[in-house]
This record gives structure tokens, C-alpha cells and sequence, in this order.
């Protein structure tokens, strides 16, 4: 076990040093870019034997990811807001096509107004496109996470793109001990890949990407939804397997002290830590609160969701995105998916710190609720 | 080999891949009324009749520029 005192960026370039892709194309874009960096170094110093592609923009990097995940090996690429933005046509051409490229994205505000701190208003926003999405809460979930993602992905009754997201700054630039896994461990866990399935060989000429009349289109879509149920137990198996090796387990959600809850929040990400402390606080008062991390955000643990959720009166959903007029999309996924009693706070919109304060209000709010969807921490109180 | 994602395995797929369902219109000929001039297979854009004036269903769009062209008025058009 080797521990070293890392960013989640320097961690995720860890894990992708580990997983050894073929090909790493890929953009710098804040607070993504020292992931690009990282890399950069690793192939310059032989530390990583992949071809480093310096393309001209976001569209350019996930299409040069595309074309050569088309040719059978493993790709790596990251990103962040704007970038991903950008990346949104390609996006969802990974996903149709079966691409099982792994890609972090470092969660960043969107533009208007510009704004480079976190929320997770980016990835949410490619919710709808078939990748599946991980939001991890830490610098070593971060690596965990991209190296079980290859291995997901990759996965024959799987075949989508993953996307690990992580809080922009507050993880992708604070520094925390993160164990690098022994790199023979990893080679074990996850081999080389090897495509069952179309890649293009000059050896067997095949058309990927090509248009796909009425008659046939429904039916590559209902492949994806297919996959991504699929996606589900494939997470568990993995997940369990990277345990026994490396004596570490996510889950695809967690949760914490919500037996005798009586009011549960649900989050995402970093932010899960703080509502932690928040947590053992309040029960030393006295108080019955619980915390459910939703760490596989995509394919959504309906199951896992509604069997810890089961006895819970009530639930809080915390959201750094918004869909305006509806609530935040977790909410929105909670609501549909569950029968519970739950309101939805939008937080930390644009970086806007987050402090225990603000969690203890929440839960104020989910006792006596006022209205279905509250932002909380506006300027002259929240709404 | 399995295809997966829309992609294509195997060269000369459109032989495989019927078009015809995009028609709303369907032409019919009476081989009675036709008096052999073949218009309607050089003027086909899709080149769906053969030399028996036989209209080829499977991919046909139903575009009724046969109709137009017979001399004879051989070729009815239906509603699908």
C-alpha cells in the first residue's frame, strides 16, 4: 500500500495511469486541467505507454475518444462544464454507439453568468444521454472509481461510457491520502481490454456510426436502456471484486444512520461529508437524522433507494442543479421513484459555500415545509 | 457477430435493411391496362420495379412518379 497526499485530480490521473488506455485525447479546461497535466507528464515520462492527443477543442477530444474506442482499445479523456457542454453532441453519440470510454468530469457552474466554481449543473445536464455517472465524494473514491468504471464499462452485457464526476475545487484541488493501488493488484482486476463485439479492424471492413432509418432506430435505443439495467448488477459484481482485492467497497448508494431515521437527506458528492458531521452532531442532541449518498447516480438504485428508505416519514433532497419550475433532478428521480414524502433544497449554486448552517436549516425546513422546491442561501434569506 | 449500437457488421447491409416503410401511398399495376413501354421502371427513383413490372414493396416509398409517367394509366395509387 503505498499512501500518498494527493488532489482527486492527481488521483484520477493516478487511476488512469493504472488503467493503462491506449489513448488519452483530451482538453484542459479549469478545474479539470491538471488531470490533463498529470497525464501529459505520465506519457512524457514512459510512465503511461498511451498516444496523447493535444486536440483543438471539447467536440474534438470525446469524437477522437470515439474513433479510437471504435478501434478496440481502452480511452481515457476529462473535462469540466463549458467543455462538456461543448462535448454534448458527442455525448450522447458515445453512449449510441457502445462506447465503454471512461471520462471524469471535474463538476463546474455553467455559463450564464460565467462562473468557474462547483455545482453539478454540468453532468446533470447530460443526465438523458446513457453514460452512466458516479459522483464520487472523495480523492479516493475518485481513483477507485475510474478503475472500476473501465471494468463496468467494459462489461459485455454493459458497453456505455462512464462518467465519474467530482466536485470541481473541493476536490479537484485539495489535497487528502489516497492509497495508489499495487499496479500488478490493478493488471489482475483489470486486464487488458479485448472488444467482443464491432471495432474497426482493416482485416473486417464494418460501418459504426451510420444512420439508422425508423425501422431500426427504437430498437439500438431500447439496446441502451437494456444495457443500462444491465449496468446495475454489474456495478455490485465489480464493486465486490475491487473489495476483495483492494479492501474497498462504495456501493452503488450509502447510507448512514437511517435505521431509526425520521428524516433522511439525499445528496450527491462532496457535500455528503459535511451533512456527516452535521449528522453526529444533531444525534448527540437527541435528534433521529440520516444520510443516504447516492454515489451511482446512473443507472439510478431505485431498489437499494427504496429498501433503505422504506421506513423513513420524510425525505430531503439536497441538489446542486436546478431544473427551473420542477426541483432539482435528484428530487425530480426521488419523487418518481419512491412514494416518499420528500422536499427539495437547491444549494452551493455557483460555489456558494455550503456550511453545517446551511445543512441544519434544511433539515428545520423538511420538519415544518413550507413549499416543495426551497434555494437555500440566497442574499436576504432563502426563499 | 452481434451488432450493437446501430453499427454495421457486414458489408451490403441495404440489401437487407427494407426502406418501404416510409410509404404512405402505394402504387398498383393493372398488368391488364399496360402496354409494355417501361417508363415506369426507368422514371422509379428507387429502381423498385424490375423488367416484369413488378413493384418491389420492400422498398418502394410510394413517391407515384410511375403514376405519373404511365402513358396508359396502368398504375393506380392507394392509400397504405
Amino acid at each position: 500500500m503505498t499512501l500518498k497526499v494527493i488532489t482527486a485530480n492527481e488521483a484520477i490521473a493516478e487511476a488512469v495511469k493504472l488503467s493503462k488506455p491506449k489513448v488519452v485525447p483530451v482538453y484542459p479546461i479549469t478545474p479539470q486541467t491538471t488531470i490533463s497535466e498529470y497525464l501529459a507528464k505520465f506519457v512524457s515520462n514512459g510512465d503511461l505507454e498511451a498516444e496523447y492527443i493535444r486536440v483543438e477543442s471539447e467536440h474534438s477530444a470525446l469524437s477522437a475518444a470515439i474513433g479510437a474506442s471504435g478501434t478496440g482499445v481502452r480511452v481515457f479523456t476529462a473535462t469540466s462544464s463549458q467543455g462538456l457542454m461543448l462535448m454534448h453532441e458527442i455525448i450522447f453519440a458515445a453512449a449510441g454507439m457502445r462506447m465503454p470510454i471512461v471520462m471524469a468530469d471535474a463538476n463546474r457552474a455553467i455559463s450564464a453568468p460565467l462562473n468557474i466554481w462547483n455545482d453539478q449543473q454540468d453532468s446533470i445536464s447530460q443526465r438523458d444521454s446513457g453514460w452512466m455517472q458516479i459522483y464520487v465524494e472523495n480523492a479516493q473514491e475518485a481513483l477507485d472509481s475510474v478503475i472500476q468504471s473501465y471494468k463496468v464499462s467494459e462489461n459485455d452485457n454493459v458497453l456505455l461510457p462512464s462518467m465519474v464526476c467530482l466536485d470541481g475545487f473541493i476536490l479537484t484541488h485539495t489535497v487528502e491520502p489516497v492509497d495508489i493501488p499495487d499496479p500488478e493488484l490493478v493488471e489482475k482486476f483489470l486486464p487488458e481490454f479485448e472488444p467482443k463485439y464491432a471495432f474497426l479492424d482493416p482485416t473486417r471492413p464494418m460501418s459504426l456510426g451510420s444512420l439508422t432509418d425508423p425501422d431500426y432506430y427504437m430498437e439500438a435505443r431500447y439496446q441502451v436502456e437494456e444495457a443500462m439495467e444491465n449496468s446495475l448488477e454489474v456495478i455490485k459484481n465489480v464493486d465486490d471484486e475491487f473489495g476483495e482485492i483492494f479492501g474497498r467497497k462504495h456501493g452503488l448508494v450509502e447510507p448512514y444512520k437511517c435505521d431509526d431515521a425520521e428524516i433522511v437527506i439525499v445528496a450527491m458528492g462532496s457535500i455528503c461529508s459535511t451533512i456527516r458531521t452535521v449528522i453526529d452532531d444533531l444525534r448527540e442532541k437527541g435528534e433521529k437524522i440520516g444520510l443516504l449518498k447516492i454515489r451511482v447516480y446512473r443507472p439510478f438504485p431505485s431498489e437499494e433507494i427504496n429498501k433503505i428508505l422504506r421506513d423513513v416519514p420524510k425525505v430531503a433532497v439536497v441538489d446542486k442543479n436546478v431544473s427551473f419550475g420542477t426541483g432539482g433532478a435528484l428530487y425530480n428521480d426521488i419523487k418518481v421513484k419512491t412514494d416518499k414524502e420528500a422536499y427539495d433544497f437547491i444549494i452551493g449554486l455557483g460555489g456558494r459555500d455550503i456550511t453545517p448552517i446551511e445543512i441544519e436549516e434544511i433539515i428545520e425546513k423538511t420538519k415544518n415545509p413550507v413549499k416543495d422546491v426551497t434555494w437555500i442561501g440566497l442574499k436576504g434569506g432563502s426563499q | 457477430m452481434e451488432s450493437k449500437g446501430g453499427a454495421i457488421v457486414n458489408p451490403g447491409s441495404t440489401r437487407i435493411n427494407k426502406t418501404g416503410s416510409w410509404r404512405t401511398f402505394k402504387p398498383v399495376l393493372d398488368k391488364e391496362k399496360c402496354n409494355d413501354c417501361d417508363n415506369c421502371i426507368m422514371f422509379c427513383p428507387e429502381g423498385s420495379i424490375n423488367k416484369d413490372h413488378d413493384i418491389d414493396y420492400d422498398y418502394c416509398k410510394g413517391c407515384g412518379i410511375c403514376v405519373t409517367e404511365c402513358p396508359v394509366k396502368a398504375i393506380e395509387i392507394e392509400r397504405e
